[in-house]
């Protein structure tokens, strides 16, 4: 009975430490003082600045946008990717597995830094076209595509496809009716990855971006260094917003996942 | 000769994008490292980075950074996941969701909350530089941690913890004895996921006081002075020390399977 309430306890502890900050900045983001632990009065003017700021909102447009164009990319790329692999033979497919990794293992820093100095530095592409960026956002993203459709295709029944093909179907025809299908709920998951770490994504950005395109990481990053209250109360309430949005999605994701798997196999939807 | 379609052929896009935008840049570096301003080769940046206390302190302070995140990550999660993992609360799923979930909000912005309740707290941050930069990297990478330990405990098969009470082990013991060892492919995963990033995240220094400086952020300061060859050194020396993780804890495969049950 004792170690179950100081299990509690610890799990309560670390929920604190996870979630008291966010909380608090939540909290704050309604009120109209710019310094948190002071008094102030209810007030949605960080909401309304916000969203009419215009370099706030083509700040928060731009990243969406950026993460929208990568993540359609990356899908396209590693869903491609996967299934080419899965049935090349050794030497193709070493190749893929290998060099997929490299992304994931590899620190942010390194991949963003590498992809500038080819891109930029030896290659002389022009950053304000925003190409670089797009490319070293899809380099981080696309691999974890990949690793979200080739558990689908261990999964699938292989002579699926051949029966589709002995049936008359051509080889195209078959990957698109028999296999995408299949692997479409590892591609959708795989869409959702590449949005998210789009977004998150401050290293490759700051390598890659123009000087006047700033994505919301890199904008937190600079207005933090200033001293700009305006711009610091109004990301407040960019952060409760973004917060409300993921916990909503991971809670509404894990309930429909519970009731659509059961309680066995629900671990695998998080 | 007529074409025909071979899903294998489906491989090709990503395989050349690989080579162009992830072997391509490693191989750059590699150039850049060891050559000079005018192209010719040398060896100047890596004797530079041995030879500068600059560089050299940077790279201790971010193994002691790195070590230090890592086991107060391990000390706090490991009873998390095992608590978890053990209960039989129904609910199970939804609270692990929760301890998971701060992972897909921006870091930049949770580092900002971070902030703002330290500052409240302990007035001026860089009064106490390495605590506040422990507790910035442990609030953005804890959940990296809970998943893989939760992750293996819950392979655990919970007859061999129960054999061990029959024959006579005290809980202490049995979690010592079967549930520590078995989990070790867990906690390896988990430290190769927070240890890199310990070392080189500098943005969460950069945002809680601006001023200690751990590895990554010398490739950002080579960057902001257009010093390519000396960048190019500090990113192979942590791709050195990537491979020298991986290899040792034979993280390829491991990662693998991790990152699947990330999704």
């Amino acid at each position: 009975m004792m170690k179950k309430i100081l299990g509690s306890a610890w799990l309560g502890i670390v929920l604190l430490f996870m979630y008291f900050p966010i909380v608090i900045l939540a909290v704050y983001s309604f009120m109209d003082t710019p310094t948190i632990g002071t008094s102030g009065h209810f007030s949605l003017q960080n909401y309304v600045k916000l969203f009419t700021t215009p370099e706030l909102t083509e700040m928060i447009m731009g990243t969406l946008s950026l993460a929208f164009k990568c993540a359609v990319i990356a899908t396209i790329l590693g869903t491609m990717g996967a299934i080419g692999a899965f049935y090349s033979r050794k030497g193709m497919r070493g190749f893929v597995v290998a060099a997929n990794q490299i992304p994931i293992v590899n620190a942010d820093v390194v991949t963003g830094f590498s992809i500038c100095v080819l891109l930029i530095v030896v290659l002389g592409m022009d950053k304000s076209t925003l190409w670089p960026l797009l490319i070293g956002h899809v380099v981080l993203a696309t691999p974890f595509v990949y690793l979200s459709v080739v558990p689908k295709l261990k999964q699938m029944d292989n002579h699926l496809y051949e029966a589709a093909l002995d049936l008359g179907a051509s080889p195209a025809q078959a990957l698109r009716k028999i296999v995408l299908p299949q692997i479409a709920p590892g591609i959708i998951a795989g869409f959702f990855i590449a949005v998210t770490l789009s977004l998150d994504d401050y290293f490759i950005t700051t390598y890659t971006r123009p000087a006047t395109f700033n994505t919301i990481s890199t904008y937190v990053v600079n207005a933090t260094r200033g001293s700009q209250t305006e711009i610091k109360t109004a990301l407040w309430a960019l952060s409760t917003i973004i917060f409300v949005i993921i916990l909503l999605a991971v809670l509404i994701g894990n309930t429909m996942s519970n009731r659509k798997a059961g309680e066995k196999n629900e671990y695998n939807e998080i | 000769m007529k074409y025909r379609f071979a899903r294998q052929q489906l491989s090709i896009p990503y395989a050349v994008f690989l080579l162009c935008f992830v072997i391509a840049p490693l191989l750059v570096i590699v150039y850049y490292a060891f050559t000079n301003g005018q192209g010719n080769f040398s060896l100047a940046n890596l004797t530079d980075f041995f030879t500068s206390p600059n560089t050299i302190g940077t790279l201790f302070y971010s193994l002691l950074i790195a070590l230090t995140t890592t086991w107060v990550c391990l000390l706090i999660a490991y009873p998390v996941a095992y608590i978890l993992a053990q209960s039989n609360i129904r609910q199970k799923t939804v609270l692990l969701a929760l301890f998971i979930a701060p992972m897909w909000v921006n870091f930049t912005l949770r580092i900002l909350a971070l902030k703002e309740v330290l500052t409240m707290l302990e007035g001026n941050l860089a009064y106490y530089p390495f605590m506040n930069t422990i507790i910035g990297m442990t609030f953005d990478f804890l959940p990296f941690m809970i998943l893989p330990l939760y992750t293996t405990l819950m392979k655990l098969d919970q007859d061999l913890m129960e054999a061990a009470y029959d024959l006579g082990a005290s809980r202490t013991a049995a979690f010592a004895r079967v549930a520590l060892p078995l989990s070790i492919p867990g906690i390896i995963s988990g430290v190769t996921m927070v240890f890199l990033p310990a070392m080189t995240n500098y943005v969460i220094l950069d945002m809680l006081y601006n001023s200690t400086y751990i590895m990554g952020s010398l490739i950002g300061s080579y960057f902001n002075a257009f010093d390519w060859h000396s960048g190019s050194m500090i990113s192979i020396i942590l791709l050195l020390i990537i491979f020298l993780i991986t290899w040792s804890t034979n993280g390829f495969s491991e990662k693998e399977s991790d990152r699947e049950a990330v999704l």
